[in-house]
Protein backbone atom coordinates (compact mmCIF):
# COMPACT_ATOMS: atom_id res chain seq x y z
CA UNK A 1 0.00 0.00 0.00
CA UNK A 2 2.68 2.72 0.86
CA UNK A 3 4.37 3.89 -2.21
CA UNK A 4 8.51 4.69 -1.66
CA UNK A 5 9.69 7.71 -0.85
CA UNK A 6 11.36 8.75 -4.35
CA UNK A 7 7.72 8.03 -5.78
CA UNK A 8 5.76 10.16 -3.10
CA UNK A 9 8.42 13.07 -3.79
CA UNK A 10 7.65 12.76 -7.89
CA UNK A 11 3.75 12.66 -7.20
CA UNK A 12 2.01 15.48 -8.93
CA UNK A 13 0.49 18.48 -6.88
CA UNK A 14 -1.87 19.66 -9.23
CA UNK A 15 -3.68 16.56 -8.62
CA UNK A 16 -3.04 15.60 -5.11
CA UNK A 17 -5.55 16.27 -2.12
CA UNK A 18 -4.95 18.87 0.23
CA UNK A 19 -3.77 16.11 3.02
CA UNK A 20 -1.43 14.72 -0.04
CA UNK A 21 0.26 17.68 -0.33
CA UNK A 22 1.14 18.70 3.89
CA UNK A 23 2.48 14.90 3.55
CA UNK A 24 4.08 15.70 0.87
CA UNK A 25 5.29 18.94 1.14
CA UNK A 26 6.69 18.64 5.17
CA UNK A 27 9.29 16.90 7.08
CA UNK A 28 7.70 13.01 7.08
CA UNK A 29 5.40 12.65 10.57
CA UNK A 30 5.83 15.99 11.24
CA UNK A 31 2.49 17.56 10.86
CA UNK A 32 -0.22 17.75 13.80
CA UNK A 33 -3.69 19.04 12.90
CA UNK A 34 -5.83 21.67 14.92
CA UNK A 35 -9.37 21.18 14.67
CA UNK A 36 -9.05 18.01 12.30
CA UNK A 37 -12.07 16.03 10.40
CA UNK A 38 -13.45 14.47 13.81
CA UNK A 39 -14.01 17.50 15.21
CA UNK A 40 -17.00 18.06 12.75
CA UNK A 41 -16.27 21.51 12.42
CA UNK A 42 -18.11 21.99 9.26
CA UNK A 43 -20.17 24.40 7.44
CA UNK A 44 -23.69 25.25 9.04
CA UNK A 45 -24.77 26.63 5.64
CA UNK A 46 -25.16 23.83 2.91
CA UNK A 47 -27.40 21.58 4.71
CA UNK A 48 -29.97 24.60 3.24
CA UNK A 49 -28.83 24.08 0.09
CA UNK A 50 -29.12 20.00 0.18
CA UNK A 51 -25.41 19.95 -0.24
CA UNK A 52 -23.29 17.49 1.09
CA UNK A 53 -20.44 19.28 3.82
CA UNK A 54 -16.73 18.17 4.42
CA UNK A 55 -15.57 17.12 7.77
CA UNK A 56 -13.21 19.79 7.66
CA UNK A 57 -15.28 22.19 5.73
CA UNK A 58 -11.87 21.71 3.03
CA UNK A 59 -9.32 23.19 4.84
CA UNK A 60 -6.75 21.49 6.88
CA UNK A 61 -5.14 23.50 9.49
CA UNK A 62 -1.93 22.48 11.81
CA UNK A 63 1.97 22.68 12.16
CA UNK A 64 4.71 20.70 11.29
CA UNK A 65 8.34 21.19 10.39
CA UNK A 66 9.73 21.88 6.99
CA UNK A 67 13.65 21.32 6.76
CA UNK A 68 13.69 20.86 10.46
CA UNK A 69 11.90 24.66 10.84
CA UNK A 70 8.72 24.62 12.49
CA UNK A 71 5.83 26.56 10.31
CA UNK A 72 2.05 26.61 10.67
CA UNK A 73 0.04 25.49 7.84
CA UNK A 74 -3.26 25.86 5.70
CA UNK A 75 -4.44 24.10 2.52
CA UNK A 76 -7.38 24.25 0.90
CA UNK A 77 -8.96 21.25 -0.90
CA UNK A 78 -9.56 22.22 -4.61
CA UNK A 79 -11.70 19.48 -5.18
CA UNK A 80 -14.37 20.21 -2.31
CA UNK A 81 -16.89 23.03 -3.47
CA UNK A 82 -13.71 24.54 -5.48
CA UNK A 83 -11.57 25.33 -2.33
CA UNK A 84 -13.54 27.86 -1.33
CA UNK A 85 -14.32 30.46 1.01
CA UNK A 86 -16.81 30.03 3.41
CA UNK A 87 -17.49 30.59 7.47
CA UNK A 88 -16.18 28.27 9.02
CA UNK A 89 -13.09 27.29 6.12
CA UNK A 90 -12.17 30.82 6.34
CA UNK A 91 -12.16 31.45 9.89
CA UNK A 92 -9.46 28.03 10.54
CA UNK A 93 -7.37 30.38 8.26
CA UNK A 94 -7.82 33.58 10.34
CA UNK A 95 -7.22 31.58 13.46
CA UNK A 96 -4.29 30.23 12.38
CA UNK A 97 -2.54 33.71 11.03
CA UNK A 98 -4.19 35.21 14.32
CA UNK A 99 -2.30 32.77 16.75
CA UNK A 100 1.17 33.60 14.61
CA UNK A 101 0.40 37.30 14.89
CA UNK A 102 -0.34 36.92 18.54
CA UNK A 103 2.72 34.72 18.88
CA UNK A 104 5.09 36.58 17.24
CA UNK A 105 4.16 39.84 18.72
CA UNK A 106 4.18 38.21 22.44
CA UNK A 107 0.63 38.92 22.98
CA UNK A 108 -0.62 35.75 24.41
CA UNK A 109 2.31 33.57 25.97
CA UNK A 110 2.10 30.87 22.96
CA UNK A 111 5.02 32.39 21.71
CA UNK A 112 6.19 28.38 21.18
CA UNK A 113 4.71 28.99 17.77
CA UNK A 114 6.39 29.06 14.55
CA UNK A 115 7.06 32.48 12.85
CA UNK A 116 5.90 30.87 9.23
CA UNK A 117 3.04 30.14 7.76
CA UNK A 118 2.50 28.48 4.39
CA UNK A 119 -1.31 29.32 3.07
CA UNK A 120 -1.57 26.11 0.48
CA UNK A 121 -4.18 27.82 -1.93
CA UNK A 122 -6.48 26.16 -4.28
CA UNK A 123 -9.09 27.99 -4.19
CA UNK A 124 -11.94 29.84 -7.02
CA UNK A 125 -12.81 32.64 -4.35
CA UNK A 126 -16.01 33.06 -1.69
CA UNK A 127 -18.42 30.10 -1.36
CA UNK A 128 -21.16 31.36 -3.23
CA UNK A 129 -23.88 29.53 -0.95
CA UNK A 130 -22.05 31.27 2.32
CA UNK A 131 -22.23 34.91 -0.18
CA UNK A 132 -21.16 37.63 2.67
CA UNK A 133 -20.42 34.73 5.08
CA UNK A 134 -17.79 33.87 2.83
CA UNK A 135 -16.68 37.70 1.58
CA UNK A 136 -16.32 38.33 4.99
CA UNK A 137 -13.88 35.28 5.73
CA UNK A 138 -12.02 36.72 2.51
CA UNK A 139 -11.21 39.96 4.25
CA UNK A 140 -10.17 38.84 7.23
CA UNK A 141 -8.03 36.42 6.12
CA UNK A 142 -6.36 39.26 3.83
CA UNK A 143 -6.20 41.52 6.76
CA UNK A 144 -5.03 38.52 9.42
CA UNK A 145 -2.19 38.32 6.47
CA UNK A 146 -1.11 41.30 6.55
CA UNK A 147 -1.56 41.61 10.96
CA UNK A 148 0.96 38.72 10.82
CA UNK A 149 3.51 39.86 8.67
CA UNK A 150 3.82 43.24 10.50
CA UNK A 151 4.24 41.24 14.05
CA UNK A 152 7.43 40.12 11.78
CA UNK A 153 5.61 36.56 10.84
CA UNK A 154 6.52 35.07 6.82
CA UNK A 155 3.58 34.56 5.24
CA UNK A 156 3.86 32.51 2.04
CA UNK A 157 1.24 31.62 -0.65
CA UNK A 158 2.02 27.92 -2.75
CA UNK A 159 -0.24 27.81 -5.60
CA UNK A 160 -0.20 25.15 -7.85
CA UNK A 161 -4.14 22.82 -7.51
CA UNK A 162 -6.91 22.58 -9.95
CA UNK A 163 -9.07 25.98 -8.90
CA UNK A 164 -5.69 28.06 -9.05
CA UNK A 165 -6.00 30.91 -6.61
CA UNK A 166 -8.90 33.41 -7.93
CA UNK A 167 -11.20 35.85 -6.34
CA UNK A 168 -10.42 35.82 -2.80
CA UNK A 169 -7.83 33.33 -2.94
CA UNK A 170 -6.08 35.53 -5.75
CA UNK A 171 -6.62 38.97 -3.21
CA UNK A 172 -5.07 36.48 -0.50
CA UNK A 173 -2.21 35.52 -2.41
CA UNK A 174 -1.29 39.19 -2.98
CA UNK A 175 -1.22 39.80 0.76
CA UNK A 176 1.54 37.01 1.22
CA UNK A 177 5.13 37.97 1.88
CA UNK A 178 6.31 35.38 -1.35
CA UNK A 179 4.35 33.42 -3.87
CA UNK A 180 5.57 30.06 -4.97
CA UNK A 181 3.47 28.93 -8.49
CA UNK A 182 3.66 26.11 -10.91
CA UNK A 183 3.28 26.19 -14.33
CA UNK A 184 0.00 24.71 -13.25
CA UNK A 185 -0.84 27.03 -10.86
CA UNK A 186 -3.45 30.23 -11.89
CA UNK A 187 -3.27 33.31 -10.38
CA UNK A 188 -5.79 36.19 -10.60
CA UNK A 189 -8.94 37.81 -9.22
CA UNK A 190 -12.31 37.50 -11.93
CA UNK A 191 -11.59 34.05 -13.92
CA UNK A 192 -11.38 34.30 -17.46
CA UNK A 193 -15.24 33.14 -17.87
CA UNK A 194 -16.25 36.17 -15.73
CA UNK A 195 -14.07 38.07 -17.72
CA UNK A 196 -15.70 37.39 -20.88
CA UNK A 197 -19.37 37.77 -19.57
CA UNK A 198 -18.44 41.05 -18.68
CA UNK A 199 -16.41 42.54 -20.75
CA UNK A 200 -17.48 40.19 -24.20
CA UNK A 201 -15.11 37.51 -26.02
CA UNK A 202 -12.68 40.63 -27.94
CA UNK A 203 -11.67 41.67 -24.72
CA UNK A 204 -10.69 37.66 -23.19
CA UNK A 205 -11.98 34.55 -25.30
CA UNK A 206 -12.58 31.97 -22.06
CA UNK A 207 -12.28 29.06 -24.60
CA UNK A 208 -8.82 29.96 -26.05
CA UNK A 209 -6.84 27.63 -23.54
CA UNK A 210 -3.66 28.86 -25.11
CA UNK A 211 -4.62 32.16 -24.35
CA UNK A 212 -6.01 32.16 -20.99
CA UNK A 213 -3.05 29.83 -19.68
CA UNK A 214 -0.54 31.90 -21.05
CA UNK A 215 -2.15 34.98 -19.26
CA UNK A 216 -3.06 33.43 -15.99
CA UNK A 217 -0.43 30.35 -15.65
CA UNK A 218 2.13 30.45 -13.63
CA UNK A 219 5.15 30.98 -16.34
CA UNK A 220 3.40 34.82 -17.05
CA UNK A 221 2.77 34.97 -13.17
CA UNK A 222 6.19 34.40 -12.52
CA UNK A 223 8.21 36.42 -15.71
CA UNK A 224 5.88 39.89 -14.55
CA UNK A 225 6.53 39.49 -11.25
CA UNK A 226 3.58 38.32 -9.37
CA UNK A 227 5.01 34.87 -7.77
CA UNK A 228 8.82 34.81 -7.05
CA UNK A 229 9.44 31.18 -7.44
CA UNK A 230 8.46 28.83 -9.97
CA UNK A 231 8.16 24.93 -8.80
CA UNK A 232 8.00 21.95 -10.87
CA UNK A 233 4.41 20.56 -10.18
CA UNK A 234 5.77 17.68 -7.54
CA UNK A 235 5.65 17.03 -3.77
CA UNK A 236 9.69 18.01 -3.83
CA UNK A 237 9.21 20.64 -6.09
CA UNK A 238 7.21 22.91 -4.09
CA UNK A 239 9.00 21.76 -0.79
CA UNK A 240 12.17 23.26 -2.32
CA UNK A 241 10.95 26.27 -3.57
CA UNK A 242 9.07 26.85 0.08
CA UNK A 243 12.26 26.12 1.65
CA UNK A 244 14.33 28.46 -0.57
CA UNK A 245 11.66 31.37 -0.33
CA UNK A 246 11.59 31.59 3.11
CA UNK A 247 15.07 31.88 3.74
CA UNK A 248 14.19 35.10 1.96
CA UNK A 249 11.55 37.21 3.37
CA UNK A 250 11.37 40.92 2.86
CA UNK A 251 10.45 42.97 5.95
CA UNK A 252 7.05 43.85 5.99
CA UNK A 253 8.00 48.07 6.50
CA UNK A 254 7.00 51.39 4.85
CA UNK A 255 9.98 50.69 2.44
CA UNK A 256 8.68 47.47 1.07
CA UNK A 257 4.66 48.50 0.27
CA UNK A 258 6.20 51.60 -1.57
CA UNK A 259 8.96 49.59 -3.37
CA UNK A 260 5.76 47.55 -4.24
CA UNK A 261 3.91 50.75 -5.02
CA UNK A 262 6.52 51.75 -7.53
CA UNK A 263 7.05 47.87 -8.90
CA UNK A 264 3.25 47.80 -9.78
CA UNK A 265 3.33 50.98 -11.53
CA UNK A 266 6.00 50.31 -13.44
CA UNK A 267 4.47 47.18 -14.40
CA UNK A 268 1.45 48.93 -15.79
CA UNK A 269 3.35 51.62 -17.85
CA UNK A 270 5.52 49.28 -19.25
CA UNK A 271 2.71 46.31 -19.95
CA UNK A 272 -0.40 48.10 -19.74
CA UNK A 273 -0.60 48.06 -23.67
CA UNK A 274 0.07 44.86 -24.07
CA UNK A 275 -2.39 42.27 -25.72
CA UNK A 276 -1.37 38.54 -24.41
CA UNK A 277 1.44 37.24 -22.80
CA UNK A 278 3.76 36.55 -25.95
CA UNK A 279 3.64 40.00 -25.85
CA UNK A 280 4.42 41.46 -22.65
CA UNK A 281 7.32 38.28 -22.89
CA UNK A 282 8.56 40.41 -25.73
CA UNK A 283 8.33 43.95 -24.24
CA UNK A 284 10.25 42.03 -21.25
CA UNK A 285 13.06 41.44 -23.70
CA UNK A 286 12.93 37.63 -23.62
CA UNK A 287 14.10 36.49 -26.74
CA UNK A 288 11.53 34.30 -28.54
CA UNK A 289 8.83 34.96 -26.62
CA UNK A 290 6.23 31.52 -27.86
CA UNK A 291 8.73 29.18 -27.04
CA UNK A 292 8.42 30.34 -23.09
CA UNK A 293 4.80 28.18 -23.18
CA UNK A 294 6.88 25.05 -24.17
CA UNK A 295 10.26 25.75 -21.94
CA UNK A 296 11.17 23.30 -19.61
CA UNK A 297 11.50 23.86 -15.79
CA UNK A 298 15.33 24.25 -15.56
CA UNK A 299 15.44 26.68 -19.28
CA UNK A 300 12.64 28.42 -18.08
CA UNK A 301 13.85 29.38 -14.70
CA UNK A 302 17.03 29.82 -16.36
CA UNK A 303 15.44 32.98 -18.26
CA UNK A 304 13.18 34.25 -15.13
CA UNK A 305 15.65 34.17 -12.55
CA UNK A 306 17.67 36.85 -14.40
CA UNK A 307 14.35 38.88 -15.57
CA UNK A 308 14.55 42.51 -13.46
CA UNK A 309 10.63 42.47 -13.09
CA UNK A 310 10.94 38.81 -11.67
CA UNK A 311 13.13 38.73 -8.98
CA UNK A 312 12.50 42.01 -6.71
CA UNK A 313 12.35 43.12 -2.64
CA UNK A 314 8.76 44.27 -2.98
CA UNK A 315 5.73 42.62 -2.02
CA UNK B 1 -29.63 14.90 0.72
CA UNK B 2 -30.52 11.45 2.27
CA UNK B 3 -28.68 10.05 5.61
CA UNK B 4 -28.58 6.46 6.61
CA UNK B 5 -27.59 4.10 9.64
CA UNK B 6 -25.89 0.43 9.38
CA UNK B 7 -24.73 -1.48 11.91
CA UNK B 8 -23.06 -4.46 11.88
CA UNK B 9 -21.40 -7.24 13.82
CA UNK B 10 -18.06 -7.87 12.54
CA UNK B 11 -16.16 -11.18 13.69
CA UNK B 12 -13.17 -9.52 15.19
CA UNK B 13 -11.77 -5.99 15.91
CA UNK B 14 -9.93 -4.70 13.21
CA UNK B 15 -6.01 -5.02 13.71
CA UNK B 16 -3.50 -2.01 13.70
CA UNK B 17 -3.38 1.05 16.71
CA UNK B 18 -4.40 4.12 14.80
CA UNK B 19 -7.52 6.01 16.53
CA UNK B 20 -8.83 7.79 13.51
CA UNK B 21 -7.98 8.02 9.51
CA UNK B 22 -9.65 9.97 6.79
CA UNK B 23 -9.71 8.79 3.41
CA UNK B 24 -11.59 10.79 0.23
CA UNK B 25 -12.58 14.16 -0.99
CA UNK B 26 -16.27 15.31 -1.40
CA UNK B 27 -16.32 15.68 -5.18
CA UNK B 28 -18.44 14.89 -7.58
CA UNK B 29 -18.37 10.85 -7.79
CA UNK B 30 -15.81 10.86 -4.84
CA UNK B 31 -16.48 10.91 -1.01
CA UNK B 32 -14.92 11.18 2.04
CA UNK B 33 -14.67 8.36 4.58
CA UNK B 34 -13.70 9.27 8.45
CA UNK B 35 -12.76 5.89 10.44
CA UNK B 36 -12.11 6.36 14.00
CA UNK B 37 -12.14 3.43 16.57
CA UNK B 38 -14.53 3.97 19.48
CA UNK B 39 -16.76 1.56 19.48
CA UNK B 40 -16.34 -1.95 21.24
CA UNK B 41 -14.60 -4.69 20.08
CA UNK B 42 -17.04 -6.08 17.41
CA UNK B 43 -19.32 -3.49 16.58
CA UNK B 44 -19.20 -1.99 13.48
CA UNK B 45 -21.94 1.50 12.54
CA UNK B 46 -21.68 3.64 9.65
CA UNK B 47 -23.04 6.82 9.18
CA UNK B 48 -24.06 7.75 5.50
CA UNK B 49 -24.46 11.63 3.99
CA UNK B 50 -25.09 11.29 0.56
CA UNK B 51 -26.40 13.66 -2.31
CA UNK B 52 -27.99 10.46 -4.26
CA UNK B 53 -31.39 9.63 -2.68
CA UNK B 54 -32.55 6.05 -2.93
CA UNK B 55 -29.36 3.88 -3.19
CA UNK B 56 -30.03 2.10 0.29
CA UNK B 57 -29.84 -1.10 -0.79
CA UNK B 58 -26.82 -0.50 -3.13
CA UNK B 59 -25.60 1.35 0.08
CA UNK B 60 -26.44 -1.68 2.27
CA UNK B 61 -25.04 -4.25 -0.02
CA UNK B 62 -21.50 -2.56 -0.21
CA UNK B 63 -21.16 -2.26 3.42
CA UNK B 64 -22.27 -5.66 3.91
CA UNK B 65 -18.99 -6.88 1.27
CA UNK B 66 -16.72 -4.76 3.21
CA UNK B 67 -17.75 -5.77 7.05
CA UNK B 68 -17.19 -9.45 5.65
CA UNK B 69 -14.16 -9.16 3.62
CA UNK B 70 -12.77 -6.92 6.70
CA UNK B 71 -14.62 -7.45 9.85
CA UNK B 72 -13.87 -3.57 10.84
CA UNK B 73 -14.73 -4.70 14.65
CA UNK B 74 -14.50 -1.30 16.98
CA UNK B 75 -14.96 1.19 13.87
CA UNK B 76 -17.82 4.45 13.93
CA UNK B 77 -17.03 4.80 9.67
CA UNK B 78 -19.06 8.01 8.73
CA UNK B 79 -19.32 9.03 5.39
CA UNK B 80 -19.81 12.69 2.99
CA UNK B 81 -20.86 11.43 0.11
CA UNK B 82 -21.08 13.37 -3.43
CA UNK B 83 -22.71 10.69 -5.52
CA UNK B 84 -19.77 7.89 -6.07
CA UNK B 85 -20.10 4.66 -7.73
CA UNK B 86 -20.43 1.63 -5.79
CA UNK B 87 -16.70 0.23 -6.40
CA UNK B 88 -15.39 3.78 -5.43
CA UNK B 89 -17.52 3.52 -2.18
CA UNK B 90 -15.67 0.43 -1.24
CA UNK B 91 -12.44 1.27 -2.90
CA UNK B 92 -12.79 3.79 -0.15
CA UNK B 93 -13.59 1.86 2.49
CA UNK B 94 -10.98 -0.72 2.11
CA UNK B 95 -8.34 2.29 1.85
CA UNK B 96 -9.56 3.17 4.85
CA UNK B 97 -9.46 0.34 6.75
CA UNK B 98 -5.83 0.19 5.31
CA UNK B 99 -4.71 3.38 7.25
CA UNK B 100 -6.20 2.07 10.50
CA UNK B 101 -4.21 -0.86 10.38
CA UNK B 102 -0.78 1.17 9.77
CA UNK B 103 1.85 1.18 12.86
Amino acid sequence: MMEDTATRAQASWFQATARQRIDGLLDPGSFTEFLGPAERVQSPHLALFDLPAAFDDGVVIGRGTLDGKGVLLAAQEGQFMGGTFGEVSGAKIVGLLRAARDAAGGGNGKDDLPRAVLLLLDSGGVRLQEANAGELAVAEVMRAVVEARSNGVAVVALVGGKSGAFGGAGLTAATCSRIVVSEEGRIGVSGPEVIETNKGVEEFDAANKALVWSVVGGKNRRLIGGADAFAADTMSGFREAAIAVLGKVPPFDLKTLKAEQARLAGRHSKLGGCDDAVGMWKVLGIKNPPAVRDMDEDAFTGIADRLKEANHDAR
Amino acid sequence: METLKIKHTAKSRLAGKKDQAIIGVVASGNLEVLLERVLPDTRCEVDIATTAEGFDDTWKAVVADFVERRSPGGLRISINDGGARPDTVYLRLMQGAALMEAE
